[in-house]
């Protein structure tokens, strides 16, 4: 882990992966670290509002990978499969709809960050091989609950908003509710299934 | 009692201390942008630091008063009236129940803001009044009608007029070597620092888009794409056409443009005041 100074009192930890990075906000938090913000990315973790930089240095010493053992709540998400951009998809996968249907739904996505978009979450968990690329120009108005994929993440929509990830379906449930203890439903370290509707 | 809003042409939102903790669920952190304004227009009134303010963008603000409070105008120069009688700027002011409050148009800057005692006591979401206006997390954006409960007071004004008033002059915003630098071409740092910018007009409370006066870009030397990245207040972020864009309070919590530089937050405040074409320029901090 390397640790680069972001200004006068934030820091970027740079790590391998979204993995790594869960991994060591999740630690962090739970370990209490001296920072305002613990906002962890696909390679690197922020840690703003930093006081005490030597103690912030100190406390991640003891960090090794592995060590928060990211076990998160498992929500399921009840998903209708008619998204515009299924066809494209299944081509690009080389099947057909239900056969997209059936690889993504038997998948247990980890949500790694949130971003983009309050509740916005972005999900590991698909195979390399399954990669797509994001559309060429984005689409001006993406309905919330749409569930879509973008390199290899998949992210579901929580609010309508332009968007580049290619559509899948939709889901009805409310992804981001600021009147819920917790807010986020898919906050990070959720593990996430999509259940055909 | 509510104070009922009865003109609001522009931008005016509640803005206290800020939502902080939550940027890893993708939440704004908000909060005014001219923070030494709106902390000075809370102390006039005597509300404790954090009571939410109005911030008011460029067009002015007109209330009818609920009931008697002092209240105090700080930021943006505006023309402040009470029944249509002048009142001053920078100060705690008496206002009759039942009277009208105007803030006129902003003469210089952007920003002004108003206190009144007790507070505005809007509803707070996810533990804060702030309202961001990226993802518009927080109390719903101040219209003509909406009505605004107003705290208890907490003590009395500040006897003492303190100058609160916007000064001008050109602003010259401090930088820190930001994490990406690595990514541009070599003295870039110093060639950011050389060069004359103006204020785009698409500044906003996200951030403060710059384009240089002469059309110097900030070059990048490693194009790899960067993945996305926690962000933080003032971070200089230069998307692909080369020009800066200083983050502001309402920026995303994440992002994928490469960050060169970071402004310390208490050179922001300036910030907050600067029209489309005022000039910008930065040097190491």
């Amino acid at each position: 882990m390397h640790l680069v100074p972001v200004g006068p009192s934030a820091y970027l930890a740079e790590v391998a992966g979204a993995a790594v990075a869960l991994d060591l906000a999740s630690w962090a938090r739970r370990t209490g670290v001296d920072a305002v913000e613990v906002v962890p990315a696909a390679r690197t973790v922020l840690f703003d509002g930093v006081v005490d930089p030597a103690a912030l240095r100190r406390v991640l010493q003891r960090w090794r990978p592995g060590a928060a053992a990211v076990d998160g709540d498992l929500v399921e998400v009840p998903t209708t499969y008619d998204g515009d951009d299924l066809d494209d998809v299944a081509e690009r996968w080389g099947t057909d709809r239900a056969g997209v249907v059936a690889r993504h739904a038997e998948l247990t996505f980890t949500s790694a960050f949130c971003g983009f978009a309050p509740g916005f979450a972005y999900l590991t968990g698909l195979p390399d091989g399954l990669a797509v690329p994001r559309l060429d120009s984005p689409r001006p108005r993406v309905p919330a609950g749409s569930v879509g994929l973008a390199g290899s993440w998949c992210g579901v929509y929580p609010t309508s908003s332009p968007g580049g990830w290619r559509l899948l379906g939709r889901t009805d449930v409310s992804l981001w509710d600021p009147a819920r203890p917790q807010p986020a439903l898919l906050a990070p370290g959720t593990r996430v299934r999509f259940v055909p509707a | 009692m509510t104070w009922e809003v009865l003109e609001a042409p522009g931008l005016v939102t509640v803005q206290d201390g800020g939502r902080t903790g939550l940027a890893h669920l993708g939440v704004p952190r908000a909060g005014p942008l001219d923070r030494p304004a709106a902390g000075l227009a809370g102390r006039l009134v005597g509300n404790p630091p954090h009571a939410a303010v109005l911030e008011v963008t460029l067009s002015g603000l007109v209330l009818r008063a609920g009931e008697a409070r002092w209240v105090a105008v700080t930021g943006a120069a505006c023309e402040v009236t009470v029944d249509g009688r002048a009142r001053g700027h920078g100060r705690a002011e008496r206002v009759p129940a039942g009277a009208v409050l105007r803030l006129g148009p902003a003469t210089a800057g952007v920003r002004s803001y108003l206190a009144v005692a007790g507070g505005w006591a809007v509803e707070p979401v996810l533990g804060s009044r702030s309202t961001d206006t990226l993802a518009w997390v927080g109390p719903p954006r101040v219209l003509a009608g909406t009505l605004l409960p107003v705290g208890p007071p907490a003590g009395p004004p500040a006897t003492v007029e303190v100058p609160g008033r916007w000064s001008p002059g050109p602003v010259v915003l401090r930088v820190h070597p930001g994490p990406r630098l690595d990514r541009f071409a070599a003295g870039t740092l110093a060639r950011l620092c050389a060069t004359s910018y103006a204020v785009g007009p698409a500044s906003d409370r996200v951030g403060l888009r710059l384009a240089a006066v002469a059309g110097e870009v900030l070059e990048r030397t490693d194009v790899r794409e960067l993945a996305s990245e926690g962000m933080v207040l003032g971070a200089v972020q230069v998307p692909p056409d080369g020009q800066p864009v200083v983050l502001l309070a309402d920026h995303p919590a994440t992002g994928g443009y490469p960050v060169v530089a970071v402004v310390p937050a208490d050179d922001l405040a300036r910030v907050a005041q600067l029209r489309p074409g005022d000039p910008v320029r930065f040097r190491p901090a």
